[in-house]
């Protein structure tokens, strides 16, 4: 049974409802049901924002998480805010560019992933940490195929510059040779 | 069919225009702005109009005037804007004028917040305006519901001469699910005869909504009120899902709806025997298929996002029968699964009463 509820937090204007997007297209072009349920309003707007992703082989009842599986934080805000909901035994993906605290939770496995420095260092500082974690994240964790995840960030491009999709195809591979290599 | 990932506000816009909606009146107010924003393109695109009004008192006024020649017209609004409508909501049911609303709810009362809430149900449900009237009040509960639904709203409207009310919540209208917009199909109406489309060769028509005659204005409720009887021989709608033989039955629409579909299932896995009862016509309610279902359990359990306002109607139907418990968050704070369960497991043990 397929059962991945996903909370992506971060920064406004750092992807987090993008990033949440391609990975509800990804799980539906597999034939999931999926849902995204963003934090609304003038938080999305430059404060913090987040949303919920849930893939699921069955119908979806609460489209929220009291407890998600998988938690992506990309700043320390959300660090400290979601930290403690995330389900015992469950991933925690950290970009530790921008988070120096340390997890002290000791049952969950941490992932850490400098998603910024990475950019700065592959894609010349381009802005496009949350698909570099978004490989990161399939790496460790197949929720969707990687394939899938390819096909949705084109779907989710659709319509805007040919060179976005080049470039976040180059950040999901970033991130995700990130995680395979042990680097 | 293919599936798209949309946006419940989208989506509604979406399926309207695939009614066959071709006007649009509304003023801006979050959480449902991408549904005028959607519009703003899409009916353009069909031949359609889309209009700003300067206010939601206008715009619902300008939705009289394009109902009176027939078309099919629908606004939206959220909370507070919806409470400015409520005249002109009065006036349409009084004119019997097919029309169709939309209320992505939020936290009330007042200006109160952007966020998620059911707190709009006896404003919905009961009347908001003033005098004897009802509006056909549907609740969805996810995003494919609400691209069905807006399809029967507009059927419904015309079928029965009257106002319909979609009863969504922030939640909905922001949500994204996948969705398939199969073809509206629905039984032939009756012509509009009664519409308003310039002087011609034919019969002199009025769409007034006001008799200064008492049995004139007397005939014209009673008449209302057989079609509200009618409504609710003919059109109650609902759902169940879970134990055929629950203990405890929950009760809720919407939103909650569907976060209770969870609690039965992880109910399930917890030994517990859950069934739950969703309206998903709000008026009229579906008070037959509720008594029924409410025989032979141990209590019924009630959630919503306000304080107890659906709840009154569970409580008519079963009429002191069963014991019925309420769980209720408003102001955007929305129930989980894991509170609701802990609640069903203190009644099972007793530990709460009514």
């Amino acid at each position: 049974m397929k059962h991945h509820e996903i909370l992506i937090a971060g920064f406004g204007g750092q992807g987090v409802l993008f990033l949440g997007r391609v990975l509800a297209v990804a799980g539906m072009f597999e034939g999931y049901e999926v849902s995204w349920y963003p934090s609304y309003g003038p938080e999305m707007r430059g404060g913090t924002a987040n949303c919920t992703v849930i893939i699921s082989d069955e119908e979806i009842g609460a489209t929220i998480s009291d407890r998600p599986g998988i938690c992506i934080v990309m700043n320390e805000p959300s660090f400290f805010r979601f930290t403690p909901t995330v389900q015992s035994g469950g991933l925690l993906l950290v970009n530790t560019s921008l988070v120096r605290a340390k997890c002290e939770r000791e049952d969950l496995e941490v992932l850490p992933v400098p998603a910024n420095d990475l950019a700065k260092l592959y894609l010349d500082g381009a802005e496009v940490t949350n698909t570099i974690i978004l490989g990161a994240l399939l790496a460790r964790c197949p929720v969707v195929q990687r394939e899938s995840a390819e096909r949705a960030l084109v779907e989710c491009l659709r319509g805007k510059r040919e060179k976005l999709y080049t470039l976040n195809l180059k950040a999901l591979e970033v991130g995700w040779e990130f995680v395979a290599k042990g680097a | 069919m293919e599936k798209i990932l949309m946006r419940g506000n989208e989506a509604v816009a979406e399926a309207a225009v695939r009614a066959g909606c071709r006007l649009y009146f509304g003023y801006p107010i979050t959480p449902q702005n991408e549904i005028s924003e959607y519009l703003s393109f899409r009916l353009p695109q069909v031949g359609g109009v889309f209009l700003q009004a300067e206010s939601e008192v206008a715009a619902i006024h300008m939705v009289y005037g394009a109902a009176a020649t027939g078309a099919r017209v629908m606004t939206s609004s959220s909370g507070p804007g919806v409470s400015l409508m409520q005249e002109g909501l009065s006036c349409l049911a009084a004119a019997e004028l097919p029309c169709v609303v939309v209320n992505m709810s939020r936290g009330g009362p007042g200006v109160g917040n952007i966020q998620p809430a059911q707190s709009d149900y006896f404003q919905a449900v009961k009347g908001g305006g003033h005098g004897d009237y009802r509006l056909i009040v549907l609740a969805p509960s996810t995003v494919q519901e609400l691209v069905d639904l807006t399809y029967r709203a507009f059927y419904l409207a015309d079928k029965y001469r009257n106002p319909v009310e979609i009863l969504g919540d922030g939640m909905l209208g922001q949500m994204m699910e996948p969705v398939t917009f199969r073809e509206p199909e629905f039984p032939p109406l009756p012509p509009k005869d009664w519409a308003i489309r310039g002087k011609g060769s034919g019969p002199r028509k009025w769409v007034v909504c006001l008799d200064l005659d008492p049995k004139g204005l007397e005939a014209l409720n009673l008449k209302l009120q057989r079609k509200y009887r009618l409504l609710e021989e003919q059109e109650t709608d609902y759902d169940t899902f879970g134990d055929p033989e629950p203990e405890i039955l929950l009760v809720g629409f919407g939103t909650v709806g569907r976060i209770l579909k969870s609690v039965v299932r992880e109910g399930k896995k917890e030994g517990l025997k859950l069934a739950l009862f969703r309206p998903i016509t709000l008026f009229p309610f579906p008070k037959a298929a509720l008594f029924e279902k409410a025989k032979g359990v141990k209590g019924i359990l009630v959630v919503e996002m306000n304080l107890g306002q659906m709840l009154e109607d569970v409580e008519l139907v079963v009429r002191g029968k069963v014991p019925v418990f309420f769980l209720g968050h408003t102001g955007g704070v929305i129930p989980t699964v894991s509170e609701i369960l802990e609640y069903v497991h203190g009644l099972l043990k007793e530990e709460i009463r009514v």
